[in-house]
């Protein structure tokens, strides 16, 4: 027993990159990559840069929501409201726009009562520990109801010059994509390297432990939401201000392709694992999928089918990777 | 010799877990009409023993018969054909349903369509109970509503409603009060004259010798003996349970207590302890032994402040302190290493790297992050310290055997340099070499002036780490012994003297 262990601190290059390769992440990008040339050898327009812009483009902001979505589920809990948030949060920008009030305010009173609803959510479901299924869904009903009866389905039309943020185009890329790519990198960051992000997890993987270790359960978990509020509530923007209207109800099934983004990105429903690369290479992976649905003559509608096989194929993966763990204990 | 084959006779059993041989040969029968009691410490194979009994494990080595054949349970359905019933200690009933449904949940009678005959449940159901001597139990109400002994005797007539020939109880009187358990007796004594044979389950001498016919005892996974309970006296059994070796294992050490860092001064918790009062020296390792239910792990619960004491005072270094959240007792230099490791000790699902630096992010963290390379330099030490043995410290520790996650709890712990360590069982269930290492780290922790409180449930263990040991029953320190006066027949009786023998005395 005395004898010296070697011991490998780290794991060497080779076997980080063959990790990679058999993580979620890996898997996914090895997914989009085989699609895009897949697809595009079957149809070149599928990979013009006017396709790729409106891929990008109409699907950035369900990335964005995507990130907020990982860390809730991480923390071992949920929301199925952030649909009907979206559609709350968009029609208050637009209708902000075109109050004649000043244009940063309709990009950023949103975000603010994004943060400020999600808290009244994540305020419940921390410290009354009301179950987030069940809160979320009356915060589901809640707005949604609260919209269609505030608008009567109105659409807003006539918004203002320069409101339209999601499509300014820095070094010819859409703000949306920008918006995704740096908000993905500064999320990731955060989760992997901050205390905070550390007590998600820890919180997430194992509540009871994480308390006894002096982790506060509750304004983890309160936090958390209000930074998903955050992230929601600039999903909300980049949506209203990539199309020329705001249709002032709520996308149909938006939250369950955030939620479906999350878990193909490799977020466990459970909680304790995952990260938002994952949930935002899935988001692109999936739009991709709509897309070249359409380039390759089969009808959009199954994409909503594809979707549910993606959720599907992710969790047998992850029980079969379970099942390997649990054989070598 | 007896002219009818036992009911259930287990000859050569072996079983082994990984890391552990939890059963090397035990032998065991129970007759028609007897009540078999089954005497051992915590850990020392009973509960594996039962479950190869009732068709959960399947044994490795060694022979089941029933009424003479031979049999193969492979699932506690197959036992329960067999006439093999087993009551556990946490009852598995189902709150929300009746009596008449839980007792028949699973084989009901039924109509002739297939329906379930409610008239014939319930009938039926009030009949096992009559046959009981249980008058006040109506079929119609729901279990969630019931006292815990009324739920136990839905349990046994659950098992008879099954035809079962053979019950086993494990620790059936743990959680009952004396009127409860008189009844209980009351109702064994029923089944036995009726022909069914008991396996009985007990740490309470006192109830061995009041029921039982004949006693087993096993030892560390070994079988000791089997005598006739008339042939054999308190003193004796408690020799057979603890054994005469004392393990040569312990790491020997001069105890040289400096001054008091914590005092607990009759702290309760409601239903769990009960005026509890202790004091723990730096450089010193208290040991605190007690049944199970005795209140031991409660108590630590309360000074770590995961249930904070409801009455009582708490004092570290003199002065008096208030513990309302496991962040408070952190701050004041107490660390807790968990009964349960899965459930309290560790986030399965992260790495070891990040389970050993969870009690410090704040103090890794630069402002908001957290430096990489120091919690990378804690991990490789402890790593080395512990000698934990992984791929690396990245792997995920769900992934480790018991004895390495053990040591990463205590790593953790001892990351936040605390100057009282409380270890809720610290060596159960992991091998016998992390065992010693764990005990090791121990012996060195006190020599550098750490206070430590050891709860064990094995005595050789108590007795070989601790300077003085402490015995809780029913929620209070009932007693406590010097290293030299310390034996495990005084520690064993302390802890399983009864109430009255107590008030007798």
């Amino acid at each position: 027993m005395a004898a010296t262990m070697a011991l490998p601190a780290r794991a060497s290059a080779g076997s980080r990159l063959r990790r990679f390769l058999f993580s979620q992440e890996g898997i996914l990008l090895i997914a989009i990559i085989v699609l895009f040339v897949a697809v595009g050898a079957y149809n070149q327009r599928f990979l013009s840069a006017n396709n790729l812009s409106t891929i990008f483009l109409g699907n950035a902001y369900i990335a964005v929501a995507a990130i907020g979505m990982s860390m809730v589920i991480v923390s071992g809990n949920i929301d199925v409201s952030v649909g009907s948030l979206i559609g709350v949060l968009a029609t208050i920008s637009g209708t902000i726009a075109v109050s004649g009030w000043p244009l940063w305010l309709a990009w950023t009173l949103p975000i603010l009562a994004g943060m400020a609803i999600s808290a009244v959510s994540g305020w419940l479901i921390a410290y009354l520990r009301v179950p987030s299924i069940v809160v979320t869904l009356g915060m589901l009903s809640i707005l949604k109801g609260g919209l269609i009866s505030v608008t009567a389905g109105a659409w807003i039309n006539n918004l203002p010059q320069g409101y339209h943020l999601a499509q300014l185009r820095p070094l010819g890329v859409p703000m949306a994509v920008w918006f995704m790519i740096v908000l993905t990198a500064l999320a990731a960051f955060w989760m992997r390297y901050s205390g905070f992000g550390r007590s998600i997890y820890a919180v997430g993987g194992n509540a009871e432990a994480a308390r006894l270790a002096g982790i506060d359960r509750a304004r983890t978990v309160f936090i958390v939401f209000v930074i998903h509020g955050f992230f929601a509530g600039i999903a909300a923007v980049l949506f209203a201000t990539q199309l020329s209207v705001i249709q002032s109800t709520v996308p149909p099934n938006l939250e369950l392709t955030v939620i479906t983004a999350s878990v193909v990105g490799g977020v466990s429903i459970l909680g304790g694992t995952g990260t938002v690369i994952g949930s935002t290479l899935a988001a692109i992976l999936i739009a991709a999928i709509g897309s070249s649905l359409v380039f390759i003559n089969v009808s959009p509608y199954w994409l909503r089918a594809v979707q549910g096989l993606l959720i599907l194929l992710t969790v047998l993966a992850d029980l079969a990777r379970r099942r390997k763990r649990a054989r070598h204990r | 010799m007896t002219s009818v084959p036992p009911l259930l006779r287990l000859d050569g059993i072996v079983k082994s877990f990984p890391g552990v041989r939890a059963l090397r040969g035990v032998s065991f029968d129970v007759r028609p009409g007897e009540v078999h009691a089954l005497l051992g410490e915590n850990g020392a194979g009973k509960s594996t023993l039962i479950k190869v009994m009732s068709g959960v494990h399947r044994p490795d080595e060694g022979r089941v018969e029933v009424d003479g054949r031979p049999v193969d349970f492979g699932s506690p359905q197959e036992a329960q054909a067999a006439g093999i019933a087993a009551i556990y200690q946490e009852l598995l009933l189902f709150p929300e349903l009746s009596v008449a449904e839980n007792v028949f949940m699973g084989h009901a009678p039924r109509l002739s369509w297939g329906g379930i005959d409610w008239d014939q449940t319930r009938a039926r159901t009030a009949e096992i109970l009559q046959s009981l001597d249980i008058h006040d139990l109506d079929p119609d109400t729901p279990v969630g509503a019931l006292s815990v002994g009324n739920r136990q005797r839905v349990e046994i007539a659950k098992a008879l409603s099954m035809n079962a020939r053979v019950l086993i109880m494990d620790e059936p009187t743990a959680a009952l009060t004396e009127a409860d358990v008189e009844r209980l007796f009351g109702i064994v004594r029923r089944l036995r004259e009726r022909g069914v044979g008991i396996i009985y389950i007990s740490h309470r001498l006192v109830e061995i010798f009041d029921l039982a016919d004949r006693v087993t005892v096993l030892r560390d996974g070994e079988y000791v003996g089997t005598h006739e309970v008339r042939d054999v006296t308190e003193p004796q059994l408690i020799s057979m349970m603890v054994g005469r070796t004392i393990d040569q294992l312990y790491p020997h050490r001069t105890a040289n207590p400096g001054k008091v860092v914590l005092e607990a001064k009759s702290v309760a918790y409601p239903g769990t302890v009960e005026e509890a009062s202790l004091t723990l020296r730096a450089g010193e390792i208290v040991g605190l032994a007690g049944l199970v239910g005795s209140g031991r792990s409660e108590l630590a619960q309360i000074l770590f402040g995961v249930t904070p004491a409801s009455a009582g005072q708490i004092l570290v270094d003199g002065q008096p302190v208030t513990i309302r959240s496991p962040a408070d007792a952190k701050r004041l230099g107490i660390a807790y290493v968990p009964e349960d490791r899965g459930t309290q000790g560790l986030i399965r699902p992260m790495r070891i790297r990040h389970n050993v630096s969870l009690a410090v992010l704040k103090e890794l963290a630069r402002f908001f992050f957290i430096d990489r390379g120091r919690e990378q330099e804690l991990a490789r030490r402890d790593i080395e310290r512990f000698k934990i043995r992984a791929s690396s410290m990245d792997q995920v520790v769900g992934k480790l055997s018991g004895g390495n996650q053990q040591k990463v709890v205590l790593a953790k712990w001892l990351a936040t340099r605390p100057r009282i360590l409380i270890l809720d069982e610290p060596t159960r269930g992991i091998d016998v070499g992390a065992k010693a290492e764990i005990h090791k780290i121990m012996s060195e922790l006190a020599a550098q002036g750490m206070a430590v409180l050891m709860i064990s449930s094995e005595l050789p263990e108590v007795l070989g780490m601790s300077d003085r040991v402490l015995v809780m029953r029913e929620g209070r320190i009932v007693a406590g012994f010097d290293r030299a006066e310390a034996t495990q027949e005084r520690i064993a009786a302390a802890m399983m003297r009864s109430a009255q023998q107590e008030r007798a005395a």
